[in-house]
């Protein structure tokens, strides 16, 4: 599903080189549970970047469902995007001048699914995180944990192959928190392929599999 | 039709900025469409008052005779030839003149009867002159409108006397002053009177019996052009292939000088108004630029969901159309009002202004270049945001 070897990344901070990653290798399988963990600076915001296809590695090699993702112009990036990977952000990341249904919807839009067929799938999502009742709603007027329940449900409307999550609960109280986690493992259970990054110990631990990098360099962990 | 819907809700969301923004573009339409409208306005009521001038005349002055004079009856003779309507020989002094009411300076013309037709003249009342008063030198007159109020003291005149330098005439016409002849307009407010070409004749000693001035007039099956032609040969004839010994001018000569006056000056206020449209512009691209900043994260949330770059370009470049387009929308109705409200202002001077649909269609198409031209600096620069980089923008 999944496939890094020897990914490497060097960023220039002023005059200064910094490793980011560093000969970073690992396999996600399909409808597996990952948690990529590591204290800030570790590189995982690099990983997370890379994984979701919104920047491109210096060496190494990067397999999405055997696409060869080092190979692709910016336009066919957009497209994987699109239509393999569902992002969750620690900040949320709704357009704020759009509803809570115009903003799931916007995915489908760049997919140009037809009018009636959007309706339905932007209504199914919002069932499945249990916002139905809040779909006409601006973000500025929802909770946090509903924020991020619609970012979900922008995630899942498109069945993508990974659904990528950075920080999902780092600016939610913790039962908020949970309420989200619960909604990763149900999707889990509904067979969808999870990357979770974050530095929560806690968070971590829910997932099937974690991931441990420090310094550009990764060591795993199975639980 | 979905990024216009977008572009439009976009620009509603921020009503003051977008009207501020839009106003550059609409004051540059409105001098475009306003400015353009009138100078076409005015010019076609003053071509129409032109052309309405003893509509097809040609006016003959000889300056050189070779020792050959031409007598009335040769100029009325020409009448018979081909291509000719009617010729029309004339000849002016200044007289003193004294009615029932006052005396004044009065221009004296000395005519035929075709004179009548050929100026396109309209009687109050009485008749014109007659062949047999030409023939007979008839001390009879015809006087116009104004020269009856003052002279006589009432324009319902016919048979009553005038004096011309002490010698007595009838009146057996009276002029409609009413008429949009050339001899009414030049002469307006002033004292005319029409003699038979042979009493003026005998009435002052400073004029000569040979002909140098002449109208002409095309006959019903031909045109400006023909009899002008027609007239340039037996003139030619005449004059020993002499093109320096007569000239012969037209109406059409008057109205080319005043078209080319003023599609000058539409180009000049047409090149003005451009520019103040592209001030306009400069105003779209600076506030396009400032939404493109603010809206950075805006950009990079929907690249990270998959928008292409041509799709952001699209975004925004649509954005900056529809500006201008609501712009000159605006602009073009705001003309209208104005053109509607000048029109009533100046009802008195009876010209009619009206959107022009060349320059309505002109301030469209210039609107939609301008949103295009300088929405695509913009929009690009949108476009090639990194999506990381904008993600993260601001936070």
């Amino acid at each position: 599903m999944i496939d890094i070897k020897d990914l490497c990344k060097v960023y220039l901070v002023g005059d200064e080189r910094v490793r980011a990653l560093d000969h970073a290798t690992l396999h996600i399988y399909p409808k597996e549970f990952v948690s990529i963990i590591g204290p800030s600076g570790s590189g995982k915001s690099t990983l997370m970047n890379i994984i979701g296809c919104l920047d491109i590695a210096d060496a190494g090699s990067y397999h999405l469902d055997g696409l060869p993702i080092e190979d692709y112009s910016e336009n066919q990036l957009a497209q994987v995007r699109n239509r393999k990977i569902g992002f969750v952000f620690q900040s949320f990341n709704l357009i704020p001048k759009m509803t809570a249904e115009e903003n799931v919807e916007l995915p489908l839009i760049y997919q140009k699914v037809p009018r009636s067929e959007r309706q339905k799938r932007v209504k199914a999502a919002l069932e499945r995180v249990g916002l139905t009742n809040r779909a006409k709603h601006l973000p500025t007027e929802l909770s946090g944990g509903q924020q991020q329940r619609v970012a979900i449900a922008r995630a899942l409307v498109t069945n993508p192959s990974l659904i990528l999550a950075d920080e999902p609960t780092g600016n939610l109280d913790s039962k908020t928190s949970q309420e989200i986690m619960d909604i990763f493992h149900e999707l889990h259970a509904q067979g969808n392929t999870i990357v979770l990054i974050t530095h929560d110990n806690e968070v971590a631990k829910q997932a099937s599999r974690s991931i441990h990098i420090l310094d550009g360099q990764i060591t795993e962990v199975t639980l | 039709m979905l990024s216009f819907k977008m572009a439009l809700r976009s620009i509603s969301s921020n009503k003051l900025r977008a009207a501020l923004t839009m106003l550059g573009i609409i004051i540059g339409v409105m001098a475009l469409v306003v400015l353009v409208s009138l100078v076409n306005g005015a010019t076609s009521s003053v071509t129409d008052a032109v052309s309405g001038l003893g509509t097809s005349m040609l006016t003959v002055s000889i300056s050189d005779d070779k020792g050959m004079p031409l007598d009335l009856n040769t100029v009325n003779g020409w009448m018979e030839e081909d291509g000719i309507g009617l010729v029309a020989p004339y000849i002016s002094s200044s007289v003193t003149a004294s009615g029932d009411e006052e005396s004044g300076d009065v221009t004296v013309y000395g005519a035929t009867p075709a004179f009548y037709d050929v100026q396109g003249m309209q009687l109050a009342m009485g008749r014109w002159l007659k062949t047999s008063d030409v023939e007979n030198h008839t001390s009879v007159c015809v006087i116009n409108e104004t020269a009856a109020t003052e002279l006589i003291g009432y324009v319902d005149c016919v048979d009553q006397a005038i004096s011309l330098d002490g010698v007595e005439y009838t009146i057996v016409g009276v002029l409609s002053d009413n008429e949009d002849s050339l001899t009414s307009m030049i002469s307006s407010g002033s004292l005319v009177v029409y003699l038979p070409y042979t009493s003026l004749l005998r009435l002052s000693d400073s004029l000569t019996s040979e002909v140098t001035s002449f109208y002409v007039s095309a006959p019903e099956d031909g045109t400006m052009e023909t009899v002008e032609a027609a007239m340039t040969n037996l003139l030619m004839e005449r004059f020993e292939d002499d093109d320096e010994a007569f000239n012969i001018s037209s109406q059409s000569v008057l109205e080319d000088t005043m078209s080319s006056i003023t599609s000058v000056l539409t180009i000049l206020l047409g090149g003005i108004a451009a520019i103040s449209l592209i001030v306009g512009g400069i105003g779209i691209m600076n506030i396009m630029l400032v939404t493109v900043t603010e809206r950075t994260r805006e950009i990079g949330i929907r690249k990270a969901i998959g928008a292409s770059r041509g799709t952001i370009l699209s975004q925004f470049l649509m954005e900056a159309v529809v500006l201008c387009m609501l712009g000159c929308a605006l602009g073009i109705f705001l003309s209208w009002a104005i053109l509607q409200t000048v029109t009533t202002v100046v009802s008195s001077l009876n010209m009619t202004f009206s959107l022009d649909g060349g320059v309505v269609l002109i301030a469209v198409v210039f609107c939609f270049i301008i949103g295009v031209v300088f929405g695509l600096y913009p929009a690009n620069k949108a476009a090639k945001m990194k999506p990381i980089d904008a993600l993260h923008y601001g936070g």
